[in-house]
């Protein structure tokens, strides 16, 4: 379970959230929505640590992990799998040297298992045979499911995805809702997806946030929220526009 | 304080607090043998094979060269076979560590904080936090021993190479006596200074990968920010050798004096 309290973090003069409260049970799957630039990704990084907060409180499973240091984080981030906006592989690596990383850094497996781990997490994210490629020779879409296929081998219990969807044609994003919505059925994780694709957000949400004037204004299950009537939900979600001069 | 902070004089000081720190966990973690040992093997590869081309004409150009200047002025005073003694400790002591510090901080360093630079604007750090693994153990260890394994014996072949091709220029070009000139150049060049050489190189090793990789880690966003990094760290680690050369000669001959 992670339970984010008051959570405050500036960069700079420049406030990113001020004052967020969450909660995010054990094999929910949640999804975090806003506008661009609102702190989506700022709050998803502070539930894995990679970013401390100014003020306010992280706890995973019990544990605050804003007052861990670096090496403590680590045995937290075990239980964390995190696929990235830009998948972040590693470039010097093939796709099945990047798959296999954590469970090579863990020194527990031989290299047959591994192999074979590294084979099922391929075949899961629908990318059988690619092993010998490079980062560099694949697609945007296939890049973010070696993301997910390195961040499930491991089998960790929470997967954060930061934008998932962003910049791939809807026919590839519609392929990576059923990836993400599979990986949470078959392998019981909590999920967490910060996302502006709101066809997305209806998919493979159980419970939707809305992060808005750096503070979550509203939330609930994807029924109840994307039929609010209030209007600045109405407003992202239908995706309309304050209308503004143009001056040319 | 915080006026301070936004000065350059700030800024240098902040920086110079966090490359201590690095170290201090750098060598924290070096002693607990966090690194892999074929991610060392790779670096030991990189840093020290592939600089030996660069390595080998310095040294060999810089002892042909000094042979020459030394043997200019010497042949004035009739000093003729005591060129390649100065050679030999100049090679020693001086050019073979600084020298060789100075080419591999030109193709390493920059290469360190480009690659490092790299990772961290395009998340692959974060990548390494989330899966677990501590960016100093993976990528500042490796590289720090690497460093400081290689540029001893790239200093060792260049401070040969140095007095050989030194030799060959003096008995070949400028007809020195071969016996005499290689007779005084081991009577004046001690095992210490070897070692002098040898120590030194083992610091500018560390300065190098240190130096890189902090420059990578907390380099600015975008292609900017990596280039910036990587001419930064070039700058810092050449100037770092330098000054550090000078206080570590005055180290080297109070330890010296003290056991001999």
């Amino acid at each position: 379970m992670i339970v984010v309290r008051q959570l405050k973090k500036s960069f700079g003069p420049q406030l990113i959230l001020d004052g967020v409260d969450l909660e995010i049970d054990s094999g929910e799957s949640v999804v975090i929505i806003g506008r661009s630039g609102g702190g989506k990704s700022v709050l998803l990084k502070h539930l894995i640590g990679l970013l401390q907060p100014d003020a306010g409180e992280v706890l995973v499973d019990g544990e605050n992990i804003t007052r861990m240091d670096e090496r403590q984080l680590l045995h937290v981030r075990e239980k964390f799998g995190m696929v990235f906006q830009g998948a972040a592989l590693f470039d010097s690596m093939t796709v099945a040297e990047n798959v296999a990383f954590p469970l090579e850094r863990k020194k527990k497996y031989t290299a047959a298992e591994i192999a074979q781990r590294v084979a099922a997490a391929l075949d899961m994210v629908d990318l059988p045979g690619t092993q010998q490629k490079k980062p560099a020779e694949l697609s945007g879409g296939m890049r973010k499911r070696v993301g997910l296929a390195r961040a499930i081998i491991y089998e960790p219990q929470i997967i954060l995805y930061d934008e998932p969807t962003t910049g791939l044609d809807p026919i590839v994003s519609d392929s990576i809702d059923h990836l993400i919505i599979r990986v949470r059925d078959q392998l019981k994780v909590t999920s967490v997806v910060v996302t502006h694709d709101m066809r997305s957000a209806r998919r493979v949400g159980n419970h939707v946030f809305l992060l808005h004037e750096k503070k979550i204004y509203a939330h609930g299950p994807p029924a109840e929220f994307f039929a609010s009537t209030d209007p600045i939900v109405r407003q992202f979600v239908d995706g309309v526009a304050d209308a503004k001069p143009v001056f040319l | 304080m915080n006026f301070l902070g936004q000065t350059w004089v700030g800024e240098w000081l902040t920086g110079l607090g966090r490359i201590a720190v690095l170290t201090r966990d750098a060598v924290a973690a070096c002693l607990t043998f966090k690194a892999s040992r074929r991610d060392l093997f790779y670096q030991i590869y990189f840093i020290g094979i592939k600089s030996q081309a660069v390595v080998l004409v310095t040294g060999a150009f810089t002892g042909m060269v000094l042979t020459a200047q030394t043997y200019f002025q010497f042949h004035k005073v009739k000093m003729d076979t005591a060129t390649l003694a100065v050679v030999g400790v100049s090679m020693c002591d001086e050019l073979g560590p600084v020298l060789t510090a100075l080419m591999v901080a030109g193709r390493v360093g920059a290469a360190i904080a480009a690659e490092i630079g790299t990772m961290r604007v395009t998340e692959q750090i974060d990548a390494l936090r989330t899966l677990a693994t501590h960016p100093i153990d993976y990528l500042v260890v490796p590289r720090l021993t690497a460093s400081m394994i290689a540029l001893p014996l790239l200093t060792m072949e260049s401070i040969v190479l140095g007095i050989s091709s030194g030799y060959i220029v003096g008995t070949k070009l400028m007809g020195i006596d071969p016996t005499y000139l290689w007779y005084n150049m081991l009577k004046y060049t001690g095992d210490i200074d070897v070692e002098f050489g040898l120590v030194k190189s083992f610091f500018y090793g560390g300065i190098i990968a240190l130096i890189g990789c902090y420059k990578g880690m907390t380099c600015g966003m975008g292609a900017e920010g990596v280039g910036r990094a990587t001419t930064e760290a070039v700058v810092y680690s050449s100037i770092s050798i330098l000054i550090c050369n000078f206080f570590l000669t005055l180290a080297l001959q109070r330890v010296a004096l003290m056991l001999l």
